[in-house]
């Protein structure tokens, strides 16, 4: 395929999410208008934190990086045609496994890796359950996100919890964290590990046979078995990049962001990363690059909604509900079609 | 385990069985037409959430129900749209319903009562039960309405002529539309039933079972249903069956972490994991012989 044409290809599916985000937008100012909110002052608001100033822009990129880690978990699944939500309770378990094992071997590294493989390793049961007992990874899933929200409940108020505070797990020691990209803000090599992970998964799927493999056996599992690709182990990989990204999402929230590099009380800050990943998929149209700028988007959305709350009066849940409205109208089949026929209709 | 506990655990199971079991005899419906709804979760949070709010203005537990079903009804609507008439993904919608409906409550508790995270539903707006002890057991009048639910939707669907269409549109579209049958008006019937079912099942967990409104009042009981729907084999009534030993499950961890020698040994979190990894076991035992209709989940489009 020659670049032209490839770019050509990518011009729909872009306007498409455009588009989309452009309707969550609308939609949501409607619901904010219903609910006696003012909907200028805040988008005023969102965009003005997250964007409006270097601290904003540093918070978007580093809210980003998680989210384009687990975004890479559904897409990986997506195109190998599975519908993967398990990011969610995989990141709790990466965050973890990065505390704990901080605690004993002092190195980013070390932190990192334990994220990735033990993603790897909660990823595992639901890929078995799918190849050899046909369990729909969509409920096997769910059920493991809710498994690991209580067994790392658990160990953060049980077994790693900080005896000086209440609040929250044992912190990453000072050796072990991601050094910070800007003084005084929280973005960290966390969002660089993120970039350079979808560029790394970009090549494997699009420049590797695995990713070759992974490809076809999504988009026709028959051709790609007689081809001589085994789809079962097309989808076990697919599980297992998943949960290796998702963990990494983990290691890096707990690794990478200050000031407390640690789980919060109730997994208050590692909760909801691995839902937001779903959309931020789903905008970035289940590619790595697209899920570049999603992720940047969902991040900046996420860090503007504290300062819609404070200055503008708004829920910060506010952003959730755009962000739902997004996924359904990215679901809209031939979203552009449709809008297109609708004005041509109305302008004749 | 004397006579009282038996009692209690076996109300708390019933009351926990409704909101599975008519989720899940809704997802039945939706599939044996064909089309998959994952989304039923957001339509739990969805019609928790409207369902308090119309009972508390009429004052009356009965018009929060009836809200509920309308919600899920609005929501089934959507959902039919996008995936009978637009021939869109099943799943995609599903996934969108269920994230809006985690933003939409969260956000609406915090814009219509001003409180974070949790609603008390006052008591004038919740279903009376229909017995009750001195020991704060009851029976909620759902429990009888959901037992009929199964037992009219199983003779529906299998016993009448409007139940045949419904399963041959799932089951092989292109027979029914050359014998006249209008293949996107039945599957899209069978989605406002379905979301109109789940609808009333989250209103119950507001306005009668559970008495609040919280962040995470679905808790997974949408994803819970659909395993059950595959448990009992595209089934209403070993739905009912499934739904039940589901609800023994959630109250059996709730009677262990209540207990205080149990919870002394082990952590209420692994007990709190026991419905999610009982489903596991369930769904993974069961799925061999399981098989769902022939075109769940695929488009139809007239050649």
């Amino acid at each position: 395929m020659s670049l032209k044409s490839e770019l050509k290809g990518y011009v729909k599916p872009v306007a498409e999410s455009v588009l989309a985000i452009l309707i969550g937008a609308f939609v949501g100012a409607l619901v904010l208008w219903f609910s006696g909110y003012s909907a200028g002052s805040a988008y005023y608001w969102l965009i003005k934190g997250s964007l409006g100033s270097i601290d904003g822009i540093a918070e978007t990129l580093s809210k980003s990086a998680p989210l384009i880690l687990t975004a890479i978990t559904f897409a990986i699944g997506a195109r190998t045609g599975l519908f993967n939500i398990g990011a969610e309770g995989t990141v709790y378990f990466g965050a973890i496994s990065a505390i704990i094992v901080t605690q004993h071997l002092q190195n980013p590294i070390a932190g990192l890796l334990a994220g990735i493989f033990v993603g790897a390793l909660w990823a595992l049961p639901s890929a078995l359950l799918k190849v050899y007992r046909g369990v729909h990874e969509v409920i096997s899933t769910i059920m493991f996100n809710w498994i690991a929200f209580f067994l790392v409940s658990w160990l953060a108020v049980s077994v790693y919890y900080n005896p000086k505070d209440p609040n929250s797990t044992l912190p990453v020691p000072p050796s072990a964290r991601l050094p910070l990209l800007m003084k005084n803000t929280s973005l960290s090599w966390a969002f660089i590990v993120a970039i350079a992970t979808a560029v790394i998964v970009f090549i494997v799927m699009w420049h590797t046979k695995l990713g070759y493999e992974l490809r076809t056996s999504g988009q026709n599992p028959r051709a790609a078995e007689y081809g001589g690709i085994n789809p079962k182990s097309s989808m076990i990989w697919s599980f297992l990049i998943g949960g290796m990204t998702a963990g990494l999402a983990g290691a890096g929230i707990v690794m990478g962001t200050p000031p407390s590099y640690a789980i919060t009380q109730g997994l208050a800050n590692v909760y909801g990363y691995g839902f937001d990943g779903i959309g931020v998929s789903l905008v970035g149209r289940n590619h790595p690059l697209g899920i570049i700028f999603s992720g940047i988007l969902f991040g900046a959305l996420s860090a503007g909604a504290t300062a819609m709350q404070q200055h503008a009066q708004v829920p910060l849940e506010m952003v959730k509900v755009i962000e739902g409205i997004i996924i359904i109208a990215v679901a809209v089949p031939g979203l552009l079609d449709l809008f297109a026929k609708l004005f041509r209709r109305e302008g004749a | 385990m004397n006579e009282a506990m038996a009692i209690s655990l076996l109300l708390g199971s019933l009351a926990a069985m409704v909101p599975i079991a008519l989720t899940s005899i809704g997802a039945v419906i939706s599939e044996r037409a064909g089309v998959v709804n994952i989304g039923y979760e957001g339509i739990l949070m969805f019609s928790a959430f409207f369902g308090a709010i119309f009972a508390e203005l009429a004052g009356n537990g009965w018009v929060g129900l009836l809200g509920g079903a309308l919600v899920g009804l609005l929501l089934g609507a959507l959902h039919g749209v996008l995936t009978v008439y637009l021939k869109g993904d099943h799943v995609i919608p599903g996934i969108g319903l269920n994230l809006l409906g985690a933003g939409a409550v969260a956000f609406g508790i915090r814009a219509y009562w001003g409180t974070a995270g949790q609603h008390q539903v006052p008591s004038n707006a919740q279903i009376n039960p229909l017995w009750m002890d001195a020991f704060g057991n009851s029976l909620s009048p759902l429990v009888p309405i959901t037992i009929a639910v199964a037992i009219i939707a199983w003779w529906v669907l299998f016993k009448t002529p409007f139940g045949l269409r419904i399963r041959a549109v799932g089951e092989n579209p292109e027979a029914a539309d050359a014998l006249g049958i209008n293949v996107e008006l039945y599957r899209f019937t069978a989605v406002l039933i379905a979301s109109a079912l789940a609808g009333i099942a989250g209103a119950y967990l507001s306005v009668d079972w559970l008495g609040t409104v919280t962040k995470t009042i679905s808790a997974g009981r949408g994803f819970i249903a659909l395993a059950n729907m595959v448990f009992s084999g595209w089934n209403p009534l070993i739905a009912l069956g499934g739904a039940f030993l589901f609800g023994f499950f959630d109250n059996l961890a709730i009677y262990i972490q209540n207990n205080p020698w149990l919870a002394g040994t082990i952590p209420w979190q692994f007990i709190a994991t026991l419905p999610y990894v009982v489903t596991l076991i369930v769904v993974a035992g069961i799925i061999g012989r399981a098989r769902p209709p022939k075109w769940d989940g695929k488009p139809y489009r007239r050649e």
